[in-house]
């Protein structure tokens, strides 16, 4: 065993490796339950790779067949059914995950020096997703699938001067079709997850380096021992991997008890119009993307069209994205955690969250006058979390941060 | 825990907007109550299924055999009971109506029915069934609660003469069972499995949780605090 590892050791660093990454990477002891879901991210990554190479076994990437090739995996595909659900559940499982996962990092700031890049390579990993998500929708061509990709592609259509052209070159087509089935499957199954995977790596590359944030907000690394370890550091192996375990066996719990007992949540993770195959001839009622995309529609749908364009729209949508990108240097607090922040700044936080949310419950309803107001005033306290925080930040007392992490 | 508190907030806001979804439905439904475990509800809803709704619907997704395999039907049952159209019990469940003369009677190809629970849902289906009312002006002279001005005659009438009330809602409720059952065969293996998962994944975990107890406790009173 130990010949054998000498001999990997001078052709590959594996014990270097795995020591610099596992064995000896300290991580704070402090971690909590926000902590549970960068590990759960990578879990639900593999496991959406594992059942989407299952998948493009049995799915038909055309349109006459595609809404057919589902459903012959849902019946005539041996375990088909569990292998369809543990992707389409696990997708709207997996932005659960990251939901909670950049919640996290608002609650302990830890967007905040030293990890810019850290939190700008997960943006960017955050917007493929969303891309990657929006074009494994659209695979199973229901109905949904079909408008939902309709209403999004002529977005593009929107931009002044560009736009029409610029359609016709994203669908290959002058409608959503075939030609665009075949390349967001494409998209789908080999572009999109191959930036995912480069991605993931930057950003555990980033992470490693600079080390984990935790609940107080305290850098471990300026608290060393002799040895040059840091003294609120713990080795992530084997702790944090055998803690990560109990977590995910806790999560797979309970994302069993939804894929076998409600795998469509009411139309939310499944929703009931995509069991209507696709037909451009028949407009369904009421389109809605599914429930993680809705509170960036909230915000499209809110802008009013200016000069009869709905670009506006669009690009506060794309505004409403990219404005997570400067909240390192939007943030002027001298603390990081949201145990000594001020009280304007959890207030704030608050208010952030309800927004965030009825944006998204708002994006599922159809539009009435109520709904239109409600969806401006969110979005307008939205965008203020952002714009005002470079001011509620350096005001407010924020309560001093002890020298070493708490229990 | 302060900490968790807005979570609590917006989960909670999220269930209560689950009701809305549901509420965008105009008329108004009643509970179709169907178990899909009940066996002899799903074979009286393949018979009543067959026999007064097959000769327009198609079920073209679902197969003869496969509904034999899961509702404890041997071949020569489900050839003399359910299939009147078509040969062999592998085939996918067709209806014999041409295309061309169904638009001419119907004004359109009656829709295959194959997944309409999971895009109707069940209330839908039993409440539309039992709400065909007499109504001249239309050409079938019935009309429907549900879905207003629907094309479809209705189908069940003879069965509604036949029956008491009850024993007809009875009926429609084994008809609504078993296209809930076409829309997911597989409902009937999942719902099974579904406790055996989670009494496994809950076991494991226990087990897990005593192994991370057991490592942790080196972080709780051993080598990494001794560090000081």
């Amino acid at each position: 065993m130990k010949n054998n590892q000498s001999w990997i050791d001078k052709r590959f660093p594996l014990s270097k490796v795995w020591n610099e990454h596992l064995a000896e990477y300290y991580t704070p002891r402090n971690f909590n339950f926000w902590y549970f879901f960068g590990g759960l991210a990578i879990l639900m990554l593999g496991m959406q790779f594992l059942t989407g190479i299952f998948l493009t076994m049995h799915y038909k990437p055309d349109s006459a067949n595609a809404f057919a090739s589902v459903e012959y995996i849902m019946r005539d595909v041996e375990w088909g059914w569990l292998v369809r659900y543990l992707h389409s559940t696990g997708a709207s499982a997996f932005f659960v995950v990251i939901y909670l996962h950049m919640y996290r990092a608002l609650l302990y700031g830890s967007y905040k020096g030293p990890r810019e890049l850290l939190w700008i390579l997960g943006m960017v990993l955050y917007i493929a997703l969303m891309a990657e998500a929006f074009f494994g929708y659209v695979l199973p061509w229901g109905q949904m699938s079909f408008w939902g990709a309709q209403v999004i592609i002529s977005l593009f259509g929107s931009v002044p001067v560009i736009g029409p052209d610029l359609l016709v070159w994203l669908l290959g087509d002058y409608a959503v079709g075939d030609a665009a089935l075949n390349r967001f499957f494409s998209l789908h199954v080999i572009a999109l997850p191959l930036i995912l995977v480069v991605l993931v790596f930057l950003h555990l590359v980033a992470l490693h380096h600079v080390g984990s944030n935790n609940p107080d907000g305290i850098e471990i690394k300026e608290n060393k021992d002799k040895d040059g370890i840091p003294k609120d550091g713990i080795p992530f192996h084997p702790y944090f991997t055998i803690k990560d375990s109990m977590v995910v066996v806790g999560f797979l719990w309970l994302l069993c008890a939804v894929i076998f007992y409600a795998p469509a949540l009411n139309g939310y993770f499944l929703e009931y119009a995509n069991f209507v195959e696709a037909n451009p001839l028949k407009t369904p009622e009421h389109i809605a993307p599914l429930w993680y995309l809705t509170p960036f529609y909230s915000v499209l749908r809110a802008i009013p069209p200016l000069f009869g364009s709905q670009f506006p729209g669009v690009l506060a949508m794309g505004a409403a994205l990219l404005i997570f990108f400067a909240l390192p240097w939007l943030d002027r607090s001298p603390v990081k955690s949201i145990r000594y922040r001020s009280s304007i700044y959890k207030w704030a936080l608050g208010i952030f969250v309800v927004s965030f949310i009825m944006l998204g419950w708002l994006g599922v309803q159809p539009v009435t006058p109520v709904n239109a107001l409600l969806a401006r005033i969110f979005t307008a306290l939205y965008f203020a979390f952002f714009i005002l925080m470079p001011w509620y930040t350096s005001i407010g007392k924020t309560k001093e941060v002890p020298a070493r992490v708490t229990e | 825990m302060k900490t968790i508190k807005p979570l609590i907030l917006a989960l909670s806001l999220t269930f209560v907007s689950l009701n809305g979804l549901a509420a965008g439905k105009k008329a108004h439904l009643d509970h179709a109550n169907t178990d899909i475990m009940d066996t002899a509800s799903l074979q009286n809803g393949a018979k009543l299924f067959m026999n007064y709704c097959s000769g327009c619907h198609a079920i073209s997704f679902m197969r003869y055999n496969r509904i034999g395999e899961d509702l404890g039907l041997s071949d020569e049952m489900i050839k003399e009971n359910l299939m009147f159209a078509g040969s062999k019990t592998g085939e996918n469940i067709t209806t014999a109506m041409p295309e061309g003369a169904a638009s001419s009677w119907f004004g359109g190809v009656p829709p295959d029915l194959s997944l309409v629970a999971r895009s109707k849902g069940t209330d839908w289906i039993y409440t539309y069934l039992r709400s065909f009312y007499e109504d001249e002006s239309r050409i079938f002279g019935v009309n429907n609660k549900v879905l207003v001005n629907a094309s479809m005659p209705d189908a069940l009438w003879s069965l509604r003469e036949a029956q008491s009330e009850a024993e007809f809602d009875n009926s429609v409720r084994d008809i609504t069972n078993f296209l809930d059952y076409v829309g997911e065969p597989a409902k009937l293996i999942r719902l099974q499995l579904g406790k055996w998962v989670l009494l496994f994944l809950g076991v494991l975990f226990v087990l897990v949780y005593m192994l991370k107890k057991e490592y942790w406790k080196d972080v709780k009173y051993g080598v990494w605090r001794r560090r000081d």
